[in-house]
């Protein structure tokens, strides 16, 4: 099993907390270290390398949110999985966690079969992302600046023609208001592994990911034969496995989520921004542009996926859409045609 | 109904989960660290430092859910929801009253550990 032998470190300021977590870590084979407040665990994050890290919110002298924030400024600590165990009451501090890039979220006295779970679930999530980092190669790493450094390869970045995606869940603020704190983070948390698939099975990458949005693209940095077939199919995918993973809770009478995506191509300009030591894979143009804006569109349109001209007449005849007419956009002067994609159908090549 | 001083179930799976003898010394460590929190949270109060006083509570209630001190439990955790009050004087009282319902769960966490 992945997990046996990990390494964790575990920070809490309060020492019953601290030795009761430690041993339900070691009776699960996996090795511990302790700090007793947000300043000390840095430093041995610093020094030693963890698998994982199970950080306390309430602490003296440096707080566990505090903590997330230096984290994620740390090229080298950024990708460390974190899971929060507090006993804060309130969601919206598990949001705040969350948004700070925090994994999972568990409320003490922490359940040690949860615990097992989450840790499994993080540990291998670490590892998928590692896979999709060595797909990508150049996001962010600091060998990524001296390549570009060596080869004179600016910054700035170069034209190409790529298709932009952006996807999010509808009314999940309202949704959340429903749910527990761990449900929330669940739901989150299945969400984007079930995205991401879609999305790097068909060559994307995705670049952005805030709350529960994220922005894809295809044909850049690795070139796509056919962005836009790549693009619309992930897209369908994407409807798919919603439809699939609300099939549990729709059974339970719980709320399900629904989705919308909006697709554009076009010439786009792709490279790292950043300064040389932090570097990061962006995409700027009309069609990311117009591609957010056909994702929030679909709320009125009623369609789950918007496309534009140009992602439409790449299509071709290979897949069914319907007219919707031209739509003004924020930015845009002039109104842009939009074209529903129908969900439940497969782009022929 | 008033909630127990310490929850027989919860005290009997935290034993059953993390082992009777590691237990035992947990229950010791609390017994140790307690009393401090208790001056803490006194102490916050004098000087009306309202995160020290939130965080103590915190602390408290935290490690008595982990035991299954309930009520001593509430008692913090009313603490720490409500913050400080704007009068020191009915602080005081609800810090008595902590500290009365800690003696309690001491006296009854030194005869379970043994058990």
């Amino acid at each position: 099993m992945a997990e046996r032998g990990a390494r964790m470190l575990v920070v809490d300021d309060n020492k019953v907390n601290r030795l009761l977590l430690a041993r339900s870590l070691e009776m699960q084979g996996n090795r511990v270290a302790l700090a007793e407040n947000g300043r000390v665990a840095l430093d041995m994050l610093r020094r030693e390398s963890y698998d994982l890290l199970l950080l306390d919110i309430e602490m003296p002298e440096m707080n566990g949110l505090q903590v997330l924030e230096q984290l994620k400024t740390d090229l080298q600590l950024r990708d460390l999985p974190v899971i929060v165990t507090s006993a804060i009451e309130g969601l919206d501090n598990v949001v705040r966690c969350i948004e700070l890039g925090a994994e999972d979220y568990l409320h003490k006295p922490v359940n040690p079969v949860l615990l097992r779970a989450r840790i499994g679930a993080s540990l291998e999530k670490k590892r998928l992302r590692d896979q999709q980092k060595e797909l990508v190669r150049r996001f962010a790493t600091p060998e990524v600046a001296q390549d570009l450094d060596a080869s004179g390869f600016a910054l700035g970045g170069h034209r190409v023609q790529a298709t932009a995606m952006f996807s999010d869940i509808r009314g999940f603020t309202s949704m959340a208001e429903e749910l527990s704190p761990e449900e929330t983070i669940e739901l989150l948390n299945t969400y984007y592994t079930l995205m991401f698939d879609a999305i790097s099975g068909q060559g994307g990458v995705v670049n952005q990911m805030v709350g529960d949005g994220l922005m894809a693209i295809f044909g850049a940095p690795l070139p796509l034969a056919d962005p836009c077939g790549a693009a619309a199919r992930a897209a369908l995918d994407m409807i798919e496995m919603i439809a699939l993973f609300n099939r549990e809770p729709d059974r339970a009478g719980k709320p399900v989520i629904a989705i919308g995506i909006g697709i554009a191509s076009g010439a786009v300009i792709a490279g790292y921004t950043g300064t040389q030591n932090r570097a990061t894979y962006t995409c700027v143009g009309d069609a990311v542009n117009i591609a957010a804006r056909l994702e929030a569109h679909t709320k009125t349109a009623g369609f789950p996926i918007l496309i534009d001209e140009a992602t439409r007449s790449a299509l071709g005849e290979r897949c069914e859409v319907q007219g919707l007419g031209a739509v003004s956009i924020k930015g845009k002067a002039a109104a842009v045609t939009v074209f529903s994609l129908h969900a439940g159908q497969t782009v022929r090549d | 109904m008033p909630e127990p001083t310490i929850d027989p179930g919860t005290f009997a799976e935290l034993q059953e989960t993390a082992g009777a003898e590691f237990v035992a010394e947990l229950v010791d460590t609390f017994l140790e660290e307690a009393p401090t929190l208790l001056v803490e949270l006194r102490d916050a109060r004098s000087e009306a430092d309202v995160d020290r006083f939130r965080r103590a509570a915190h602390s408290l209630k935290s490690n008595s859910h982990t035991f299954g001190a309930l009520a001593l439990g509430a008692l913090a955790r009313e603490l720490e929801l409500t913050g400080m009050d704007a009068d020191p004087a009915r602080d005081n009282a609800r810090i008595d009253a902590l500290e009365s319902e800690y003696a309690r769960a001491a006296a009854e966490l030194k005869a379970r550990r043994r058990g």
